[in-house]
């Protein structure tokens, strides 16, 4: 047997029910993987005492044939934007200063009732808010990912830290948070998969808000079926969150059947953007011809409003970030600092404690939402997003799935898109729609750039249809058959 | 329409959120570019579509009408930056 950290999931907890190691053992191996790896900043606060504890108390009930399932004795690592009961939660921004919540998200609940062991919290974009992970008040996270080059990478964002942390062999599994492509994006980036829920399969109370009406908490993972076990141990109705969606959840492991004989596979036309890498493109292609020969039959699309995805969500999100961000006042958590009035103590505040993406995006929010601008902008904007959600629909009534790229592009080296946010932006073309639909979508690691970074190929279902989106992935991640890891923790 | 140094300042007063002089004009240009990205939406022909507020096709549930917590002050209260009897403190809003 290889090193602990370099199971899967489903191996290690294989391995836990066997008596192989214990959840103790697994817990110290990857503790002992986390502090080797600082240098790549994945983590903002590590919780060893809170995995072993955790730990323990998973072989404790192993021992006493109370064992709770898969997840129990796993070791994951829990983005920042989630809060965790008495430990400090920051969304990666300077504003939330020793902020310890007073209670814990309902997702990360979740895994914790079925056994799971967290490491620590990870790094992120400030509030979500980005495609690298460049935008934290903890610093940039650093991708285990070496390019031939020798440049460092980015993670991608703004589940960085999460994608950093499973691709370099920190944790088996880590929560990420996806609003336009936060999951997925880091998931491409990092050659881990990540799974964006359908918006309602996972509760969001507890989860830091930045767009409400996007914001959707998924697994990262180094295998499809591994994403599968962690969802369900996530997902489920929380009478705690208005938007949570009342429906069972399925087995998502049993979906992984490996059969996708007869499916119809979506292609849409309008991905094809210009100026798209031909390796892009290749993947593309390969990709089709892997499911073709599994016996899908790939069916031309047409998606009509994706071009005007990207501006549509640059003025949604922004809009509900202002009005989410309001909070964060200097009154009832995290940093203040002082004015002579209460206005001048708000101004202070949030002038010194937000970063400037995060400014940007609420002044940009403010200013689409303000009077005599509300219809012209966000108005605009809600219905293009009807016009999108409806092209997917459509697109629904033909095939059962659709693949295209995760990404445009390999991981940009750090201080690469910085000077224009738009360029940043554009990191997000082929997950945005799908976020703006709120339909389910997955990242697969499906190959390596020219420069030996890894590439995703995206899945994405019917709304609640997470079972054939895995089902797909699974016989994608197969015929990829991708075995390269990263430099940093790739060694075993 | 692009955004001068004066809207800035207004909509940064509007957020709460004091933004040195100096740079209000790299503001005011970096935020004009975005205005004027998404401005690419007015080719779009919307007329008669409904605006999408949500994509979850439910109605809002509804839940009883009735205390589900409380007793929790010291829980509410244990990240203020400042408190008092009890209480949040702010800088004094009544002369």
């Amino acid at each position: 047997m290889g090193a602990l950290t370099d199971l899967t999931i489903a191996k290690a907890a294989a391995g836990l029910a066997a008596g192989d190691f214990t959840a103790v053992e697994l817990t110290e191996a990857h503790l002992r993987a986390m502090e080797a790896a600082r240098g790549l900043n994945a983590f903002i606060t590590e919780t060893p005492d809170i995995a072993r504890e955790r730990a323990k108390a998973s072989d404790a009930r192993r021992a006493a044939g109370q064992a709770k399932g898969p997840m129990d004795g796993i070791p994951v690592a829990i983005k920042d934007l989630f809060c965790t009961e008495g430990v400090l939660t920051t969304a990666g921004s300077h504003i939330l200063d020793g902020f310890k919540p007073t209670y814990e998200s309902t997702v990360s609940a979740n895994l914790r009732d079925a056994g799971a062991v967290m490491l620590g919290k990870t790094n992120l974009d400030e509030y979500a808010m980005g495609s690298g992970n460049v935008t934290s008040y903890y610093g940039p996270v650093i991708s285990p990912w070496k390019a031939t080059d020798g440049k460092d990478r980015v993670p991608g964002g703004s589940s960085g830290g999460s994608a950093a942390a499973v691709a370099a062999r920190l944790a088996l599994g880590a929560t990420g948070t996806d609003t336009g492509g936060s999951i997925r994006q880091p998931g491409s980036y990092c050659g881990i998969a990540g799974l964006k829920p359908t918006y309602g399969r996972c509760s969001r109370w507890g989860i830091i808000a930045y767009a409400s009406s996007l914001d959707q908490a998924g697994p990262m993972a180094r295998t499809v079926e591994d994403v599968a076990i962690m969802l369900k141990a996530m997902a489920g109705h929380d009478p705690k969150d208005s938007t949570s969606a009342p429906i069972a959840v399925p087995d998502f492991r049993a979906a992984l059947t490996g059969d996708i004989r007869g499916l119809r596979i979506g292609i849409p036309t309008e991905y094809r953007v210009d100026g798209m890498p031909a390796e892009i493109e290749a993947l593309w292609q390969r990709g089709m011809g892997w499911l073709k020969a599994a016996g899908a039959e790939p069916v031309e699309v047409s998606l009509p409003h994706t071009q005007y995805a990207l501006a549509t969500y640059y003025i949604i999100a922004p809009a509900e970030a202002s009005s989410n961000l309001a909070r964060y006042d200097g009154v009832r958590y995290g940093l203040r600092v002082p004015g002579d009035s209460l206005d001048a103590m708000y101004e202070a505040t949030r002038g010194a404690g937000f970063g400037a993406e995060t400014r940007r995006r609420i002044l940009m929010g403010t200013y689409v939402l303000s009077a005599g601008y509300y219809d012209a902008y966000y108005r605009k904007a809600q219905q293009v997003r009807a016009l999108i959600a409806g092209d997917f629909r459509q697109a629904f009534t033909k095939v059962d799935a659709l693949l295209m790229p995760t990404a445009p592009s390999a991981a940009f080296a750090i201080g690469e898109n910085t000077e224009d946010p738009i360029a940043m932006y554009l990191n997000d073309v082929f997950t945005v729609p799908v976020s703006l639909a709120g339909l389910p979508g997955m990242s697969v690691p499906s190959g390596l750039s020219a420069e030996g970074l890894p590439l995703g190929l995206q899945i994405v279902g019917k709304p609640f249809d997470e079972e054939t989106v895995l089902r797909v992935a699974g016989v994608l991640e197969t015929a990829a058959g991708v075995t390269a890891k990263p430099a940093f923790g790739g060694e075993g | 329409m692009p955004l001068d140094k004066d809207t800035v300042k207004t909509i940064a007063f509007l957020a709460r959120i004091k933004v040195p002089d100096a740079e209000l004009e790299g503001l005011a240009k970096e935020l004009s570019g975005i205005i004027g990205w998404v401005e690419q939406l007015n080719a779009v022909d919307t007329n008669g579509v409904e605006p999408m507020t949500s994509v979850a096709e439910m109605s809002l549930i509804k839940r009883k009408d009735e205390v589900t917590d409380g007793n929790c002050r010291e829980r509410v209260l244990a990240n203020a930056p400042e408190m008092e009897m009890g209480c949040f403190a702010v800088p004094k809003v009544i002369e």
